[in-house]
């Protein structure tokens, strides 16, 4: 992991974004996102058990915990994709609790899968109009008569350009989404998450699977976010990526929040090591030979704060 | 000796028949539902069944005239696709086919049941509800055509009248499928939780979707009756299954597939039916009875659509490029 290039220019960090101790739960300058009391439970596992979460606005929030931590699920609680056994949450100040995950996105608060989600017949530039906004011409009655939407679908191809470019993707735009490689179709997965112009960009697992050659162009692209106003909750394994891009960090282990604070401070904290060491504690390391290879590198990272 | 001409006469006249047209505007419902948003409507016959018996009993019963017995079809097929959708579009695809298929068959159970003989006929159906749709046209009387397209003036008019529905029916579905409304609706096909993810309302959409597959099915039933009488044994499920036989001959997320497919089919059941019944009467199947002969033509188009769907299984206007995708 180590092996993967890191950008060159040293990103700008948002700085003093807490308020008081940087303890889970803390309050922030001025949050975005804000979680009370959330839970799920799958059977008898609590998947997710947050007490209390803020997101900062204007900033980059890495969101990292072990394998099964409830990442995953706190997004799709967040975003309408699954209801939550308790809790309530607000997003700029308006309750989104019980709203369906159409609405969370039209509110600006939209996401991306860690499965990636293409829309495969459709070729790349369908994929990315589809993510434009209050289009008239998603109305069945207006869609007849094409004078109503030409004007504003020409509109959207542009802007869809504008972006296909700056991902590198504007010479795949008549291709099928399907013809895509994994890493493109991440990065296709963010620009049409971009069409719709959100304010909070939730990202879960961006760089998985993207090779390194792409990993610096996907990490630009989400500190390009950040400069363009947007606040940003991303789910992250790599430590050397967390560290170089995040504002922020949240640690999730067993479904709670057990650390908050700055990239490099919240890596020190014995919670967040205990959260990494404890999955492996109740596992027979020897069993798995590569398990325990990615357990060592792991606490490598953890404990190597050079960079 | 075998009559070669008559047989391919016979089977040249399905290419315009009305029920050629109408089972054309009926796979194009479930274009639509299937190839365009992923909807599994394994009741198409229930919407037509609708049709029909809207149109029927509109005009035996009460009276209507022809325009308020359509929006009688019409409306009914819009309840029942509300009734259909509101419980299952939310739920995964599996359900809506097995909800629909159902439901397809209480409807047509219920058309059959003697509790409502008065009005339904019972299993004899109905006949007798074509002055109204006669009157309206405009052909004077006598006979048109050439070859074995040669029909009187109602026989044109219903033609005319049937075909230019579905012409219409198709360069709407092509118009809305290149909006972004289509975008949207192929989209939920491909993976209904991006589409989601993206501010679409999904289940809205889908609703939309299988009301107005639903309504094409609908005007295809009425269609159906307007050359026979209704009877409510047409409507089973082997109705919808042979729509999807033409769905999935012509291909499925196409404009043209579904009326070209129509048309292949019909052709082949009449050849098939006029080449089989002709070759038991000259004695070259000797094993058959002619009971067994009428059964035999399905079995042979079967064949057909079979060898058709494997040298081409993106259907005849399918895109061959889409299919490179398909897992
Ligand atoms: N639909 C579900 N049904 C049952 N259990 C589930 C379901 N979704 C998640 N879980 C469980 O909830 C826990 C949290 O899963 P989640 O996907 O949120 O983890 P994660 O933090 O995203 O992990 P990863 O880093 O591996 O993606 C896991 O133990 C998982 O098995
Ligand atoms: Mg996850």
């Amino acid at each position: 992991m180590s092996s993967n290039p890191v950008p060159s220019s040293k990103p700008v960090k948002s700085i003093d974004l807490h308020i008081g101790e940087a303890e889970p739960g803390c309050k922030k300058r001025d949050p975005i996102l804000i979680a009370d009391g959330v839970s799920r439970t799958f059977g008898g596992l609590k998947a997710v058990d947050v007490d209390h979460v803020e997101i900062p606005r204007g900033a980059i929030t890495a969101l990292i915990g072990p394998n099964g931590a409830g990442k995953t699920t706190l997004f799709n609680l967040l975003t309408g994709f699954d209801k939550p056994d308790t809790g309530s949450w607000t997003f700029e100040g308006r309750s989104l609790s019980g709203m369906p995950a159409f609405k969370v996105a039209r509110m600006g608060q939209v996401r991306t899968f860690q499965l990636t989600k293409a829309l495969g017949l459709l070729t790349v530039m369908d994929n990315m109009l589809l993510g434009a906004k209050g289009q008239s011409g998603e109305n069945l009655f207006r869609a007849m008569l094409p004078f109503f939407w030409r004007k504003q679908e020409e509109d959207n191809k542009a802007r869809a350009i504008d972006i296909l470019t700056r991902f590198k993707l504007d010479t795949k735009k008549d291709d099928y989404a399907a013809s895509l490689s994994g890493g493109q179709r991440k990065l296709l997965e963010m620009a049409r998450a971009l069409m719709s112009e959100p304010t909070l960009v939730m990202l879960d697992e961006p760089m998985a699977g993207v090779n390194p050659a792409l990993t610096q162009s996907l990490l630009d692209h989400i500190l390009n976010l950040k400069t363009q106003g947007m606040s940003v909750l991303f789910v992250e394994h790599d430590m050397h990526m967390v560290r170089h891009i995040a504002d922020w960090v949240i640690v999730m282990a067993e479904g709670r929040v057990v650390a908050e604070g700055d990239p490099h401070e919240v890596m020190r904290n014995p919670a967040v090591i205990d959260a990494y060491l404890g999955q492996h504690h109740d596992e027979d390391l020897g069993a798995d030979p590569s398990a325990e290879k990615e357990h060592v590198v792991a606490i490598k990272e953890l404990l190597d704060d050079e960079l | 000796m075998i009559d070669w001409g008559a047989i391919f006469s016979n089977a040249a006249v399905e290419l315009i028949s009305p029920t050629t047209a109408a089972y054309a505007l009926a796979a194009l419902g479930l274009a639509v539902h299937f190839g365009y948003t992923g909807l599994l409507n394994f009741g198409q016959a229930g919407f037509m069944a609708l049709g029909a018996y809207g149109y029927a009993i509109s005009i035996l019963s009460f009276g209507f005239p022809v325009w308020g017995a359509v929006l009688v079809g019409i409306g009914a097929s819009v309840v029942f696709a509300l009734v259909l959708g509101i419980p299952t579009l939310r739920l995964r695809a599996d359900y809506l086919a097995i909800v629909t298929i159902a439901a397809a068959e209480i409807v047509r159970l219920l058309f059959t049941t003697n509790t409502f003989e008065p009005l339904t006929g019972s299993a004899n159906g109905l006949s007798g509800y074509k002055g109204g749709f006669a009157a309206l046209n405009p052909i004077p009387p006598g006979s048109y055509g050439f070859g074995p397209f040669e029909y009187n003036a109602y026989d044109w008019w219903l033609r005319i009248v049937a075909w230019t529905i579905v012409v219409l029916a198709c360069l709407f579905t092509w118009q809305i499928m290149r909006s972004p409304w289509g975008r949207v609706i192929k989209g939920i096909r491909e993976d209904e939780d991006a589409v989601r993810a993206l501010g679409k309302n999904v289940y809205s959409y889908k609703m939309q979707s299988l009301v107005l597959g639903g309504v094409f099915g609908t005007i295809a039933g009425m269609i159906f009756v307007l050359p026979r009488a209704v009877v409510p044994s047409n409507y089973q499920t082997s109705l919808t299954f042979f729509i999807y036989a033409i769905l999935l001959l012509g291909g499925a997320a196409t404009i043209l597939g579904p009326v070209i497919g129509s048309m292949i089919f019909w052709v082949l059941l009449s050849f098939f039916s006029g080449f089989i019944a002709r070759a038991v009467e000259a004695g070259w199947l000797p094993f058959m009875t002619s009971i067994q002969a009428g059964q035999l033509r399905f079995i042979l188009v079967g064949v057909a659509i079979m060898l058709i769907v494997i040298f081409r299984p993106q259907g005849i206007f399918g895109n061959k490029k889409e299919l490179a995708f398909v897992k």
